[in-house]
């Protein structure tokens, strides 16, 4: 089911918390909301599920205006953070519910609500444990009945908030990736809310970037990951360094001293670009900055530098095997860079197109 | 260097490595503690309590038995039973209500209705009944247009009722409120989000939920509306076999002199009250840690 909003806003108590948002999901994707909190990326989500209503603007599901319809009518399987487990039923009783709660007429037979329930108990791997309470299983287990549960209804839209939140890492990994694969088997439209980029980058088929109320870019991982549209996202997705400069006639000046990188270009911009992508060393030429201190992630060794008067930090990759005290001088260049306008001069900060440049 | 700082400013602690759980009595401390407050327990409350089971039955089981039965104790018994089956549901329904209206909304002027609600706790009775007194005496504006109609309040039984409602107004909407804050309302929007009607959220999820929580809060409001003293001496206007429950007919027998007969009535409450009190314990270990609103 395609989900379409158009032009929605939502305000708390004057407060906006959602700017004019205009979004389409395709029948069958997997969507990631990120964002930081109180981006407004769960009021969205619970304006989808209507459990909030709009202030502004329609819901459509398919050709239907869903802000017309209840919660109830809308037919949306919701997971929660914390799981919302009816307590003091059993996780057979839990995934049966959204059957059992439905008007007489269209409620199937006691025994055809447990058989379906116990499919999609071996569906989420759960087999077994029909008879166990919420507060007897553990996080992973608890998720995995709320999202069987969301399922029971034939829900037209799969909407999970912060579903892996509440989970430690090793956990959330295991289930990131099954819930992947179950999104691949089912085929449900999905959409998560979730803080965690990575989690986001690797697991959504479409990444929407939001920040303060306003979406900032909704693309492919690749695309978000590779040309963010914004400062902002450039800065929130994966690691970035960003180094305020002008560009005069073409070429890129920090704190008026030329850095040998050429820009397509004119006046005050910032300079974002990731640890991987710079040359380091003698020769690399263009930048300098003071080792202040390094760390080991995975493959690389990741060194800070502070330029200049302003102590401007950034941070680049060197091999593991070349080691780099602290105090010691290193020149670098960044390979690929981009350059976002910088706010309060003039143009809008977030609205006007960045430029992807490599250096020649 | 830090056993000389620990001697400079905290010369009472023991020394680094010493045995002794610092944060624990002596055992002469903790022993002097318990011996106090059994002393004080003996004294204020269980003394009082065989007094009144000692009176009762001063004269035999016979008598004891005899003063319950007696035509003005039966009807005050009735008339005590009706007050609390009438006052104990009411405030069950609108504990629910308030305390589904304060802990699941937002709404403007909450915090003032909270506190409201108890409003009963920290108002004398005398006043409570004195209230009703001013709002249906034959002074006030609908007294009068009610007895026209043939409806007495005041000192008959809609008074004695009206009364007790207003003082057992807190017990179940207290219990309730934290308990449903604690809880959220994630659960409801689960089962709303699965399709359940309003009503059936309700029945099904919250009111399972707060099940322990209701019925003790029911526990202690029917013990108040029994015992109920003060408010319902104000409007009841002490008809025997009329307008008398049990706190009034065992003040009346007490004023007569008939001690026997008042601490037979009297150990009646007493046992009720104890009734309640095992009731109770029984359903905070339910409720899971001790304190009355503690969440599982």
């Amino acid at each position: 089911m395609e989900v379409r909003i158009e032009a929605v806003a939502k305000d708390f108590d004057r407060h906006p918390a959602l700017h004019e948002i205009d979004l389409a999901i395709a029948s069958g994707e997997l969507a990631a909301l990120v964002g930081p909190s109180g981006s407004g990326k769960t009021t969205l989500l619970r304006l989808i599920a209507g459990l909030e209503t709009p202030g502004r603007g329609r819901i459509l599901f398919g050709e239907e205006d869903a802000s017309r319809l209840s919660v109830q009518a809308r037919r949306v399987g919701f997971v929660f953070q914390h799981y919302a487990l009816f307590r003091h039923m059993t996780v057979l009783e839990n995934v049966g519910f959204g059957l059992s709660a439905r008007p007489r007429a269209l409620r199937p037979a006691r025994a055809e609500i447990d058989r379906r329930a116990r499919e999609l108990l071996e569906l989420v791997q759960l087999g077994g444990l029909e008879k166990r309470y919420p507060p007897q299983l553990s996080g992973g287990q608890r998720q995995r009945v709320a999202l069987a549960r969301a399922l029971a209804i034939e829900p037209r839209v799969l909407l999970l908030d912060e579903p892996f939140g509440a989970l430690d890492a090793q956990v959330r990994r295991d289930l990131r990736r099954w819930l992947r694969e179950l999104h691949d088997r089912t085929g449900h439209t999905t959409v998560f809310v979730t803080h965690d980029q990575e989690e986001a980058l690797e697991l959504a088929d479409r990444v929407v970037v939001m920040s303060q109320g306003r979406i900032e870019q909704a693309a492919t991982p690749d695309e978000v990951y590779d040309r963010p549209a914004t400062a902002f996202v450039h800065g929130f997705i994966g690691e970035s360094s960003r180094l305020p400069v002008r560009v005069e006639g073409g070429e890129v000046f920090l704190d008026d001293r030329p850095t040998g990188l050429r820009a397509d270009w004119e006046g005050p911009a910032e300079l974002f670009f990731r640890p991987h992508q710079a040359l380091v060393g003698d020769g690399a030429g263009g930048l300098a900055g003071m080792v202040t201190g390094g760390r080991r992630i995975a493959g690389v060794r990741r060194v800070e530098l502070e330029l200049g008067a302003a102590h401007r930090r950034v941070e680049v990759d060197l091999p593991l095997a070349q080691s780099c005290a602290p105090g010691t001088l290193l020149a670098f260049r960044p390979t690929a860079f981009r350059l976002y306008p910088l706010a309060g001069e003039g143009r809008p900060a977030d609205r006007a197109p960045a430029r992807q440049l490599a250096h020649g | 260097m830090v056993d000389i700082a620990r001697t400079l400013f905290f010369p009472g602690l023991p020394a680094a490595g010493a045995s002794r759980d610092c944060t624990s009595e002596t055992p002469g401390v903790r022993a002097g503690l318990i011996a106090a407050s059994l002393l004080f327990l003996a004294l204020f409350l269980l003394a009082p309590l065989a007094a009144v089971f000692a009176q009762a039955l001063s004269a035999g089981f016979g008598a004891w038995a005899a003063a319950l039965v007696e035509p003005d104790a039966l009807s005050a018994i009735r008339l005590t039973l009706l007050v609390a089956v009438i006052a104990v549901p009411l405030n069950c329904v609108f504990g629910l209500a308030a305390a589904w209206a304060a802990a699941k909304h937002e709404f403007r002027g909450k915090a003032f209705l909270i506190s409201l609600i108890d409003l009963p706790f920290s108002v004398s009775p005398v006043i409570a009944g004195l209230i009703y007194v001013l709002l249906f005496g034959a002074g006030s504006a609908i007294g009068p247009w009610l007895s026209a109609h043939g409806v007495q309040v005041l000192f008959a039984v809609p008074g004695i009722v009206l009364a007790t409602v207003f003082v057992t107004v807190p017990f179940v909407a207290r219990e309730l409120i934290p308990l449903m804050q604690a809880q959220g309302t994630t659960e409801e929007e689960a089962a709303l989000s699965l399709g359940a009607s309003g009503w059936r959220t309700f029945l099904r999820v919250t009111l399972p939920n707060v099940k322990w929580g209701l019925l003790y809060g029911v526990l202690l409001c029917n013990a108040r509306a029994m015992g109920e003293f003060g408010a319902v001496s104000v409007v009841s206007g002490h008809i025997r076999g009329m307008t008398n429950t049990m706190p009034l007919h065992v003040e009346i027998l007490y004023n007569e002199y008939n001690f026997q007969a008042a601490f037979a009535v009297a150990s009646l409450l007493a046992l009720l009250a104890l009734v309640t009190l095992v009731l109770k314990t029984a359903l905070e270990a339910r409720l899971g840690g001790g304190a009355p609103g503690r969440v599982r």
